[in-house]
């Protein structure tokens, strides 16, 4: 077995020979380091997947006395004419298109103001961050049960004294998905921001120093030099922000429950009511694995375009 | 940092090409606009957690007269909403139960977490792992690859494994799962934090007749310790406010302090107060671990991402 340790180790080198002396070859005891987590790991997440995608080929009730029975590509069939599915479907798009590229501007805009000598600094950045601490589920009952409450809430009645004459946050479905996008964005943007600042302070000064003595501008130096340079790191922060948007859940639960009607569904939510309410677990888990396709199908089609531009650039 | 503290002087050499007076006019005005903005979002940031705790002092007057800030001034202070968790015993013992069971469940998962994740996080950055067709890559990659797993994809499997071992509602079932959930992320910063220390002292000590794990664990363990802190952190962020497992897993004696709020969302209608205090206790531990331990939730949070 290869080894970093070993090669300028004489002990290491020579440890196979020393090995029963002390009960376990090298060898073993390197595989002892890895081997706890993957065996946990294996237990708790190979087994839900390969039993879900078995149960996703059953007509599973769990009040059903009969069991399962196998039947095939029932469910599969049923979730391609369901509306609802679809409808759920593209409420992930739109909390994964619209959330994300949001909260991506915002956090490079406060990265960059960040990325400055200014008063503050350690303030700044510990506030920005508490918004990450907070549990989705506070956050939801917080911000979008109270604070965007029609009649008590503080954020209508501000925009009720601006002349804004229709403040309801929740009444139909697009503005209860948007106040959802808002709310999520309040903690979800402190990640991005985190990331952005660290890409901007890994910057090489001196690069950025040359360009002003060029007679660079402000606008030019970002378009050419910070936003390029960025790239690597703004594509990490953007694909592990996608992946936790996909699924997003709790806030959706706690603030308007998919509703109005289903328009907030998101799949996970309509598993979640589905598989569990309604203990129809064959067909939740089938939509589950359809699901599960999707996210990975989206997650390697950004990480190969997009990936292959941010190489060309970088 | 060598970034932010170059600029200014190199933004002062700009203003005097372009000519020194509307320079420095433009320079005031951009330092103003940019901290408006930084205040502004500070005022974001902060304000539905100053909402939630004023509001956790108001009784149904204070509620119902419409939005008031300022306690004394704008509204008598009450203890309604906080009597609501401690007044009543029966409310108390419920209260204290889902805290006690969120602060174990964190802490046990977090710190099951991180033994696992530091182990394989030291032998993924210092051995060369060969099982079958794969190596080192390989396994990271599916570790962190099951941060993709949606919790719906899972669920419901897990419900039925669960069911079957008697892990339904107890502390156990979930600590184990968060601690897998847990696990990618913790290795992903382990494996950072090992990588960037030098090899030399574990060599000496091996030389010096030490095991790969007496060496492990005397010499680099405690040089790691920014990254454990690191990693121990994140994990009990994540531990402490995961609802939707705890939904579906938990029915009353292993429910945490998220799913004990969420019910009350729905039970307590316009009882602001009551949902203010709770809301108030859930979130106070770790707004303080925030403003304490930033640093190293910065540094969790951005392993790996920057070279």
């Amino acid at each position: 077995m290869a080894d970093r340790l070993a090669p300028s180790s004489a002990a290491a080198s020579t440890a196979p020979a020393l090995g029963p002396k002390r009960g376990l070859s090298q060898a073993w005891q390197r595989r002892l380091f890895i081997l706890p987590a993957v065996v946990v790991a294996l237990a708790v997440v190979i087994f839900p997947t390969v039993f879900g995608i078995y149960v996703a080929f059953t007509d599973w009730q769990l009040n059903d006395p009969s069991g399962r029975t196998f039947n095939g590509l029932a469910n599969f069939a049923a979730i391609l004419r369901d509306g609802r599915f679809w409808n759920a479907l593209k409420n992930n798009f739109l909390f994964v298109g619209l959330g994300v590229p949001f909260q991506y501007l915002v956090a490079l805009g406060l990265a960059l103001l960040l990325n400055q000598e200014i008063r503050g600094r350690r303030f700044f950045r510990v506030v920005f961050l508490l918004p990450f601490m907070m549990s989705p589920v506070a956050a939801g009952w917080m911000i979008g049960r109270s604070i965007m409450d029609a009649q008590r809430g503080p954020l209508p009645d501000l925009l009720g004294r601006l002349g804004v004459e229709d403040v309801s946050f929740f009444s139909d479905g697009t503005r209860a998905i948007l106040s959802l996008l808002l709310i999520d964005s309040w903690y979800s943007i402190p990640f991005l921001l985190v990331m952005l600042l660290a890409g901007l302070q890994a910057l090489p000064p001196e690069v950025f120093e040359a360009a002003h003595i060029d007679g660079a501008g402000r606008w030019q130096r970002f378009r050419d030099m910070t936003f390029p340079l960025l790239l690597p790191v703004s594509l990490t922060a953007v694909v592990l922000r996608a992946v936790f948007e996909f699924k997003v859940i709790d806030i959706i639960l706690v603030v308007t429950g998919g509703g109005p009607g289903n328009s907030t569904e998101t799949l996970t939510a309509y598993i979640y009511r589905r598989g569990v309410q309604n203990i129809d677990v064959g067909y939740a888990t089938a939509m589950a694995q359809l699901f599960l396709v999707v996210v990975i199908a989206v997650i390697v089609l950004v990480l190969v375009t997009v990936g292959r531009k941010v190489r060309e650039v970088a | 940092m060598a970034v932010a503290v170059g600029r200014p002087a190199a933004r002062r050499i700009a203003g005097e090409r372009r000519g020194a007076a509307t320079g420095r006019v433009g320079f005031v005005l951009g330092r103003l606009a940019t901290y408006a903005v930084l205040l502004f979002w500070a005022a974001v940031c902060l304000f539905p957690i100053y909402w939630t705790f004023t509001t956790s002092l108001k009784d149904q007057a204070g509620v119902l007269q419409g939005p008031t800030y300022v306690p004394f001034l704008d509204f008598e202070p009450s203890s309604l909403g906080w009597d609501s968790i401690f007044g009543d015993a029966d409310q108390r013992a419920i209260f204290l139960r889902n805290a006690r069971n969120s602060l174990l469940i964190g802490l046990a998962s977090s710190a099951f977490a991180v033994a696992l994740g530091s182990l394989a996080g030291y032998g993924l950055a210092r051995f060369d792992y060969r099982f079958g067709p794969w190596r080192n890559r390989d396994i990271s990659f599916w570790f962190l690859s099951q941060l993709i797993l949606p919790p719906a994809a899972v669920v419901m499997p897990i419900l039925i494994l669960y069911n079957a071992a008697s892990l339904l509602d107890t502390q156990i079932g979930l600590i184990l799962l968060y601690t897998v959930v847990n696990l990618p992320i913790v290795i992903w910063i382990m494996r950072d934090q090992f990588a960037s220390i030098p090899i030399d002292l574990e060599q000496a000590a091996l030389v010096d007749g030490a095991t790969l794990f007496g060496a492990f664990r005397r010499v680099v363990l405690p040089i790691a310790a920014p990254g454990i802190v690191a990693a121990f952190i994140l994990a009990l962020i994540f531990s402490w406010n995961e609802y939707f497992f705890a939904a579906v897993l938990t029915a009353s004696r292993a429910v945490t302090l998220p799913l004990l709020i969420a019910t009350q969302v729905s039970s307590q209608g316009i009882k602001w107060w009551s949902m203010a205090a709770f809301s108030t206790a859930a979130i106070l531990p770790l707004t303080i671990v925030g403003i304490l331990l930033e640093r190293y939730i910065v540094k969790g949070l951005t392993a790996g991402a920057v070279k």
